[in-house]
């Protein structure tokens, strides 16, 4: 951290901002440009890099690097830059349609590879842009413009999908909460390799109401299943326990406090954070939120650059003149 | 008594096998083995899409072809002088192209009748006469190659695989090659299978005696040195050459070279050769999918990196998007087209020229590039230096057209001077205030490379169009209607060299003009019809968008312009459209370069009205 002072102002680009009133955008973009400051990093070392999608504006109104790039591509083109340029810190702002669906491969190879890139996923459940069609996340049945009969899709779930891909970290908030959406952006920067962050973000104009039930004071607390390292992952209500090789929620007045798993998001075997994404369904009725996996593993770009240094280390640095001059080479006089 | 010497202008031999027999490998020592003689030459590898396909089928032939001369030679040549064929189907794949007179080596042991009904033939050709217009060479191969062995500790299988070192020492003596390259070459390859090298060494020089000793061959040849321009000269296919000018350029502009792949035949070549240069500080990022690669490659030219992605046809439609991001970002990018047969899969592993249209125009909405094509094996090294050049002085996406021929067919290249080739400058925007990302440079029309890092200067971009100077979303038609044109002005402005025509005698009515692979063919044919008294000119375009700026003068000069492609039609198309000029197509698209003789006749024929 540098001795840098920049506040919130400083991260506010001029553009006036478009999304449509009430959308839960506008509270992710207040978050983040209130986190900023805090990484002590200058402006011009942060670059934001986003897709195609209602989110994917999002990068307009931050006085940093952005690009607004193609749909579903970010994550591909952020590798590049990430690779090229390990000073910078790098952002990518995606969707659910845009991460998941058209961008799907380039998302589960950045987290395979564990690019450093801190991965933005704003889970809205529809295709908002495009005027409401269902989208990956979408609940099976779910009635849209391109589903008049109820969408016949079963949808991913974006965290056992990042777990999957081996990401080194993941992670699952919420638009509104600014707290907690803070504190898991400050975990994901500090975290050395891919970051994948699921916001859930309302879209008032096509899928409202998609997170009443985590959101509403006098349902969230019995649906959200708090994932805080070194304590008991339960809600209001409830709590999460073993059963055989899975896990499981249970009503705390039926167990005993000592029966509920203990978080570790260091937990190096994958199938732990894999089991506590299960634990959510489309219905929203216990949703763990929080760092379901944070382990350490060489981030790509210090992988390559590492390989660079080692290989111009013991050969030296390539010598052109000795390059044209490779293989059997013959006079002619 | 030693046998007689007959000394030749010019050979063409090809060897041709299945594809495990090492085809390609064999014609490569004896290239260049041939290369260090001094003699010029082309080569030509011909092989299969299928790793293995089907052991002594048609469908699995493999074959290689070298032209070697005392003169200058630029192409492989139309008919081989010697064909050397390890098993019926290869010379059933290949008698057709055999002049009749010609040499024709074969291992007779493969010629079973099993092996001989697997390829449809009916009779033995060796014994039902059917080849007496050839000199045949009915060598048995395997078995002596397997007797030679005898004394190694190797089963019969792993003897048999040496036999292409036995006809290679066969025709190493036939044409006075040395030897010494071959077996260093082999030392070093086998150099962990002590066994394994010794069988090649042995199955090598019992080939080579046995052309000494037997009187199955009474003549070796000789063929003089070419007069070549004095240098230090290698053998290089266009693959490698590409890969070097990348470096070279890369070395030039003081960037990072940063190339995002997708492996696809047959460009993957580049891949590998930069993969192996990461001494040159390159990053060679093998992408997830041939849209990755673009994107990545834009990313890194983004941060200030020398952005590269190689590929072929199909990876281009793939990366067509991305590419038009290129252009609306305005930032240097380079994307090798190493063209294949198409449409779709198409032929994979045959040459064509049928994505000249695709890199013209194959995006969405006013979307122009640069185009640049390669014309020979050693141009793909200056092509790729220009291509660097052009990108980074304008910031543009520049495309480089190579094709199968040239990618993987080989030549001497005269080793240019490291301190010769031209620095290129790269500037990027410095903090200032009030930055626009899209303030042109009058001259190039080129927007800065403000590259992240940059204090002051942070700005947005992206897909959506952008206002003049600021960069900003805009959807002012007027703006829009503006900035598509400036895109198109800054594409027409970039400065390439004017067409060079050769035309010695100054009066001739008809013009040769070809792009990209065909030079070879076409300055071969148009050197047979000049020593047979015909006036004619030859030009060639390496630059097609924008096109040389005197290329519309010289089209009205010539009543007549012939161009071969191979593909239907793509250059005269915009030749026609943009010049008002009629162009005669000779047109094919078999997978193969033209023959010298068919370009002359097409000649012929516009010469002849």
């Amino acid at each position: 951290m540098s001795d840098l002072t920049l506040t919130k102002k400083d991260f506010t680009s001029d553009q006036e901002v478009r999304w449509c009133p009430g959308c839960g955008d506008y509270s992710i973009l207040s978050s983040m440009q209130a986190f900023l400051p805090e990484l002590g990093l200058p402006r011009e070392n942060i670059v934001f890099i986003s897709g195609i999608g209602c989110s994917s504006r999002f990068p307009y109104y931050l006085n940093t690097f952005g690009m607004h790039s193609v749909h579903g591509r970010a994550p591909a083109i952020a590798s590049g830059l990430a690779i090229a340029r390990p000073d910078l810190t790098v952002f990518v702002i995606t969707g659910d349609g845009d991460a998941l669906s058209i961008g799907g491969n380039h998302l589960i190879h950045a987290l395979r590879r564990n690019v450093e890139l801190k991965i933005l996923l704003f889970n809205n459940r529809i295709y908002g842009l495009t005027k409401g069609q269902y989208s990956p996340t979408s609940e099976q049945g779910k009635i849209t413009k391109s589903s008049p009969l109820g969408s016949l899709d079963t949808p991913f779930n974006p965290i056992s999908l990042a777990i999957g891909a081996e990401a080194s970290f993941v992670a699952r908030t919420i638009d509104s909460d600014r707290k907690h959406l803070t504190d898991t952006l400050r975990a994901a920067t500090a975290h050395k390799g891919s970051a994948l962050i699921e916001i859930y973000q309302n879209c008032p104009i096509f899928n409202d109401g998609a997170f009443d039930i985590v959101k509403d004071a006098d349902t969230k607390d019995a649906s959200l299943l708090q994932m805080i390292d070194g304590q008991p992952i339960k809600s209001a209500t409830h709590g999460v326990v073993r059963n055989g090789n899975s896990l499981e929620v249970v009503e705390l007045s039926t167990v005993d406090e000592s029966q509920l798993i203990v978080h570790d998001s260091h937990n190096p075997d994958p199938s732990y954070a894999f089991s506590l994404s299960r634990l959510s369904g489309s219905a929203l009725s216990h949703v763990p939120v929080g760092v379901f996996r944070d382990v350490e593993r060489a981030g790509y770009g210090s992988m390559v650059h590492g390989q660079l240094e080692e290989i111009i280390g013991s050969q030296g640095k390539g010598d052109l003149k000795k390059l044209l001059h490779g293989g059997d080479t013959w006079e002619v006089h | 008594m030693p046998k007689p010497i007959v000394t030749l202008n010019s050979v063409v031999i090809r060897f041709a096998g299945d594809s495990g027999d090492g085809m390609q490998l064999t014609g490569d020592r004896f290239t260049m083995d041939t290369a260090s003689l001094g003699n010029d030459l082309s080569t030509l590898p011909n092989y299969p899409a299928e790793i293995r396909a089907p052991q002594g089928t048609l469908l699995g032939v493999s074959s290689f072809q070298l032209h070697f001369a005392d003169h200058h030679v630029r192409s492989p040549g139309d008919a081989p002088d010697v064909l050397v064929a390890m098993n019926p189907a290869a010379l059933k794949a290949n008698i057709k192209d055999m002049p009749r007179g010609s040499t024709i080596i074969v291992d007779k042991d493969e010629f079973t009748s099993r092996n001989l009904t697997k390829v449809g033939y009916d009779a033995n050709p060796l014994e039902d006469g059917s080849m007496d217009s050839y000199k045949v060479h009915a060598v048995a191969l395997t078995s002596m190659t397997v007797g030679a062995l005898s004394e190694l500790s190797l089963s019969r299988k792993e003897a048999e695989r040496s036999k292409n070192m036995f006809a290679l020492g066969i025709l190493t003596w036939m044409f006075h090659r040395p030897t010494e390259a071959t077996q260093k070459f082999l030392e070093a390859k086998f150099a962990k299978k002590p066994e394994i090298l010794k069988a090649n060494l042995l199955a090598y020089q019992s080939g080579w005696n046995y052309g000494e000793t037997t009187e199955d061959f009474s003549t070796s040849y000789e063929i003089a040195p070419s007069k070549m321009q004095a240098g230090t000269y290698r053998n290089i296919s266009g693959n490698t050459a590409l890969a070097l000018g990348l470096i070279a350029a890369s070395e030039k502009s003081d960037l990072q070279l940063f190339l995002g792949s997708y492996p696809i035949t047959p460009a993957s070549d580049i891949l590998h050769e930069l993969s192996k240069q990461k001494k040159f500080n390159i990053i060679a990022f093998q992408a997830e999918d041939e849209i990755a690669a673009v994107g990545a490659a834009l990313g890194a030219s983004y941060g200030g990196a020398l952005g590269i992605t190689t590929t072929s046809g199909p990876g281009i439609a793939l990366k067509s998007e991305m590419i038009g991001l290129g252009v609306m970002l305005e930032l240097p990018l380079i994307i090798v087209d190493v063209q294949r047969g198409g449409p779709s899969t198409g032929l994979p592993t045959k040459t064509e020229q049928s994505d000249l249209l695709q890199v013209m125009y194959g995006r969405n909405g006013e979307s122009p590039a640069v185009v640049l094509a390669a014309s020979t094996p050693s141009d793909c090294f200056e092509m790729a230096f220009e291509a660097v050049r052009i990108a980074t002085t304008y910031r543009v996406p520049v495309f480089l057209l190579s094709d199968g021929y040239i990618a993987n067919g080989s030549e001497p290249w005269r080793i240019p001077d490291v301190d010769s080739l031209p620095a290129i400058p790269v500037e990027f925007a410095k903090t200032q205030e009030n930055f626009q990302p899209y303030l042109r440079d009058p001259k190039t029309l080129a927007r800065p490379w403000a590259i992240p890092g940059t204090p002051g200067i942070e700005h947005r971009i992206g897909g959506l169009e952008k206002a003049d100077k600021t960069g900003g979303i805009s959807y002012d038609p007027l703006n829009h209607d503006f900035m598509v044109r400036t895109r198109a002005a800054k594409i027409e402005g970039v400065e390439v060299p004017d067409l060079v025509v050769d035309d010695p005698t100054g009066d001739a009515e008809v013009l040769f003009l070809g792009w990209g692979s065909t030079y070879g063919p076409i300055a071969t044919a148009v050197e047979a019809l000049r020593a047979n008294g015909q006036k004619i000119a030859q030009a060639h375009l390496r630059y097609i968008n924008p096109f040389p700026k005197n290329l519309g003068d010289v089209l009205s000069k010539y009543p007549r312009v012939l161009t071969p492609e191979m593909n239907l039609g793509q250059l005269a198309m915009l030749l026609r459209s943009k010049y008002m000029k009629d162009i005669v197509g000779y047109n094919m698209v078999r997978g193969l370069p033209f023959s010298t003789a068919e370009l002359i006749e097409a000649a012929m024929g516009v010469l002849d009205v």
